[in-house]
């Protein structure tokens, strides 16, 4: 009895679990711009100020 | 050459150049190769200006993502346009938040296209350190700039924008796209809520579909379905609420909408499964009911796809400034649009659009009303004579007195017309077949209820609550409206594939029933600068060779008509070119001087009136060059096409002079009518509606606004989706217009795809009803036939719109 109860109540917490997964990346704004992080990615910000010359 | 020894503008180049090379920011062939820096070669100084910048700010990796990122710089550009932005009244209503200091401002920049735009726009702070932070959206091209106003400005961040390239878009009406996406938002969380539920519903379900209720299992089962009901909590009153409102919105106004159904049918199944499983009679039927919301809503999340960047709602404010420079006795000032009034003097420099009637007070006023008339020569206006609004200044700057206020002007007074009051969206709907078939199946259905009540009154009184409940489960709309909204959904991405963008589903139902298309002629059917007539002596190919060599870098119309027509070549050394705006270019080309332009500056009389022409000089030589409109690319396969289905009309705003040509394509049964002004091309679509047809616009400019908005289905033609159309109901690709009778069958199509899908789905509907008035419904028959119809329709839908497309060789993806 118990084993299958603790069963079913962990599989749906689990699935519960990327319910509020799902939920959270639409309302981070995740699904707004597909192409622009994959692009982001790339950045190294290691700018650097080019010395004036005199 | 007089043009070659005096002035500041002339340079000459003194070092030999060994090849033609690619301008390190744009990727433009420089022509001169004389513009260098750091041994970089730029094609202009604006490009080398833009790397200047970028230089000495350490940004240089803008150039290491993609090589010649840049836009060419070449077209010279005005920077107190931008005046208006210290308006704090036009400023105020760009900005998206301010506290007075930090301010929040979103723009949309059409010339995003790489990852080294990206990298910039977001590094806009190492330019201007009043920039805290920029953001971009890469797929709406949208950036969001947060910036302090002590440190810099809303002006001067537009024109930074302006000066590395990235020109803001800017526009007052694009305000009310918020709202729209949270309402997306909002569904997309019932959609994920109710898949959550649907899915454990169906696996808590899973004993009871295969009878495992008695021994020691049978203590499960009433743990199961406790859970599925606190499972379907959410779904009834979180997922399904929308259901809920509109059929209650319907039926407070008398009218039973598409959602009465569906809400009923929720309804129903809730309320008897609540019963049963309180009762301890039965499982209920929880699992369809999660199922039905489940798919009713990914249906209309399919169907509800719009382009990000792409509007549909456009009119003439969005061609029109946003303010212009207005003379006062003070000096200049700097007015938006709708605080100008009648007396108002304006100054209107190369390219700015008359904002309202007027007349001219001083200056060379060139007026090309394309935008008006669809007619593409600039007219000359005397001193004195009447301009009118939506007319574009080709010449320099000119001085004008308004004579009417911006929205009493003769083209403007074209959105009072009441073809512009209806809301087309509400009509489509209310028109569309599944409307009205979901109005007759909830009559039919609730008549079949009363006879079953009717028929176990007689019979046996205790099956009458069991088998109406069971009938209204079964008989649920949704297989019918699935059919409609899935066929829907794949048929948009498929449009848009094939370069057609619809601005929502119902469209695709009204374009099925066309059986008229009206066409305007220029910018839709014809290209003004299409085909060249050569009148002079005979160009050798090294002549031929210089002309391109002059015209390839320039970006004028007539430039790119002319490179086409010579054909692709080498490029050749240049030591000097220079373009002067409104009259044409200059060039030395291997010792050789070479004018390409106006009749007036290459020195020789005008040949042929009212005919686009250009003139080229080479030591000596003057040959004449005259542009042509002809039909654009797919026009001459596609109208053929379409005349053996349809009706055709033309119209046009120029007048008859290619009518020969355009009778040809057409047949004797098209009206070919010209000098149509924006208000006729109303009208005579009005006429034809009249007449019981149902009319397509196919058009491409303001001229065609009326008749656009007055059809049942408008499409403007654009050479760039991106790009700024009036407001329609669908946009072509202009590259795609050879797939247009095409898209039309396909659009036939999809009435025939929803019927068959209807059909199937009322072989299940009639199966369910056979067990449900015989009080015979179990949960597992309906839990057998609620996934198998809706899965059936899926592939149905999405197989039969796939085959028909490859038939007529579309592409799906």
């Amino acid at each position: 009895m118990s084993a299958l109860f603790l069963l079913v109540i962990a599989s749906i917490l689990v699935a519960a679990a990327f319910l509020i997964a799902f939920i959270w990346s639409v309302k981070t704004n995740q699904y707004e711009d597909e192409k622009g992080a994959a692009m982001r990615i790339l950045y190294d910000d290691s700018i650097k100020i080019k010395q004036v010359k005199n | 050459m007089q043009a070659l020894s005096g002035g500041k503008e002339t340079f000459v180049i003194e070092r030999p150049v060994k090849e033609q090379q690619l301008c390190y920011h744009c990727g433009t062939p420089c022509i001169t190769n004389s513009v260098t820096l750091d041994e970089k070669v730029f094609c202009c100084d604006g490009c080398k200006l833009v790397y200047e910048i970028l230089d000495s700010n350490g940004l240089c990796d803008y150039y290491k993502f993609q090589n010649h990122p840049g836009l060419s710089q070449i077209k010279a550009k005005r920077f107190d346009k931008y005046d208006y932005l210290d308006n704090k009244d036009i400023a105020a209503k760009l900005i998206k938040f301010t506290d007075g200091n930090y301010t929040i401002v979103n723009f949309y920049i059409p010339g995003v296209h790489c990852s080294s735009c990206m990298w910039l726009l977001e590094h806009l702070n190492k330019l201007d350190i009043g920039i805290a932070e920029s953001r971009l959206n890469f797929t709406t091209k949208e950036v969001t700039i947060h910036f302090y106003t002590e440190k810099t400005s809303l002006r001067h961040i537009v024109e930074l924008l302006a000066t590395v390239g990235y020109e803001p878009y800017i526009s007052l009406d694009d305000i009310g796209k918020k709202e729209f996406k949270d309402f997306n938002r909002q569904r997309i969380y019932k959609l994920g809520v109710a898949g959550f539920c649907f899915g454990n519903i169906m696996m808590m379900s899973f004993p009871e579909y295969f009878s495992i209720n008695t021994g020691i299992e049978g203590k499960y089962v009433a743990l199961f379905r406790m859970l599925n009901l606190i499972l379907a909590l959410p779904v009834f009153f979180y997922s399904a609420s929308e259901f809920f409102n509109t059929a209650w919105k319907g039926l407070k106004q008398k009218t039973l909408n598409i959602d009465a159904p569906i809400a009923l049918a929720i309804i129903i199944t809730f309320g008897r499964s609540l019963y049963e499983i309180i009762t301890k009679t039965g499982a209920g039927y929880l699992d369809s009911m999660s199922g039905i919301v489940f798919f009713m809503l990914v249906g209309r999340v399919l169907q509800e796809r719009t382009y990000k960047s792409i509007s549909f709602h456009r009119d003439y404010k969005s061609y029109f400034p946003i303010a212009v420079t207005v003379l006062t006795d003070k000096g200049t000032e700097s007015k938006s649009l709708q605080d100008l009034k009648e007396k108002d003097v304006v100054a209107l420099h190369n390219d700015e659009i008359i904002p309202a009637d007027a007349i001219v007070l001083n200056g060379k006023a060139l007026i090309d009303y394309s935008f008006v008339t669809g007619e593409s020569q600039p007219v000359e206006v005397p001193i004195g004579k009447t301009v009118y609004a939506g007319g574009r200044q080709a010449g320099e700057k000119v001085v004008i007195q308004l004579m009417k206020p911006v929205a009493g002007s003769y083209l403007t007074s074209l959105w009072d017309h009441f073809a512009f009051k209806k809301n087309k969206i509400q009509e489509n709907k209310e028109k569309s077949i599944v409307h009205i078939l979901s109005k007759h199946f909830t009559i039919i259905l609730l008549s079949l209820a009363l006879i079953t009540t009717v028929y176990w009154a007689i019979n046996d009184p205790s099956k009458i609550i069991s088998s109406v409940s069971a009938m209204l489960i079964v008989a649920c709309p949704c297989a019918l409206l699935l059919s409609a909204t899935f066929t829907n959904g794949i048929l948009l991405r498929i449009f848009s594939a094939n370069g057609l963008f619809l601005r929502n589903a119902s469209v695709i139902e009204q374009m099925g029933k066309i059986d008229h298309i009206v066409f305007d002629k220029t910018g839709t059917l014809t290209e003004n600068n299409k085909n060249i007539e050569f009148k002079g002596p005979e160009l050798s190919d090294r002549e031929k060779g210089w002309l391109y060599t002059v015209a390839i870098s320039s970006q004028h119309p007539y430039s790119r008509a002319l490179v086409q027509y010579l054909g692709k070549r080498d490029a050749v050394n240049v030591s000097f070119w220079k373009e002067r705006r409104g009259k044409g270019l200059e060039a030395v080309v291997q010792g050789n001087e070479i004018l390409i332009g106006s009749a007036a500056f290459v020195g020789v009389k005008e040949e042929r009136e009212n005919t686009a022409a250009m003139y080229a000089y080479i030591n000596g030589k003057i040959s004449a060059f005259y542009l042509i409109p002809g039909f654009r690319d797919g026009v001459a396969e596609a109208i053929p096409s379409l005349k053996q289905q349809y009706d055709l009309s033309l119209l046009s705003g120029d007048n008859d002079r290619q009518k020969q040509q355009i009778v040809s394509l057409f047949n004797e049964h098209s009206s070919l009518l010209f000098e149509q002004q924006p208000v006729d091309k109303l009208n005579y679509v009005a006429k034809l509606q009249n007449e019981h047809k149902h009319v397509m616009m196919v058009g491409d400019g303001l001229n065609d606004a009326g008749a656009l908005q007055q059809s049942n289905v408008g499409i403007t033609l654009s050479d760039d989706v991106n790009n700024f159309t009036p407001s329609c109901d669908a946009i072509l690709d202009a590259k795609r217009f050879s797939y247009f009778p095409q898209l039309l069958k396909l659009s036939r199509s999809a009435q025939l795809i929803v019927n068959i899908s209807f059909a199937v789905s009322v072989i299940y509907n009639l199966v369910g009803l056979y067990f449900a008035m015989q009080g015979l419904m179990k949960p597992v028959i309906a839990a057998i036939l609620m996934p198998c119809s809706t899965l059936s329709i899926v592939l149905l839908t999405s197989g039969v719109s796939g085959i028909i497309s490859k038939r007529l060789g579309l592409s799906l993806n």
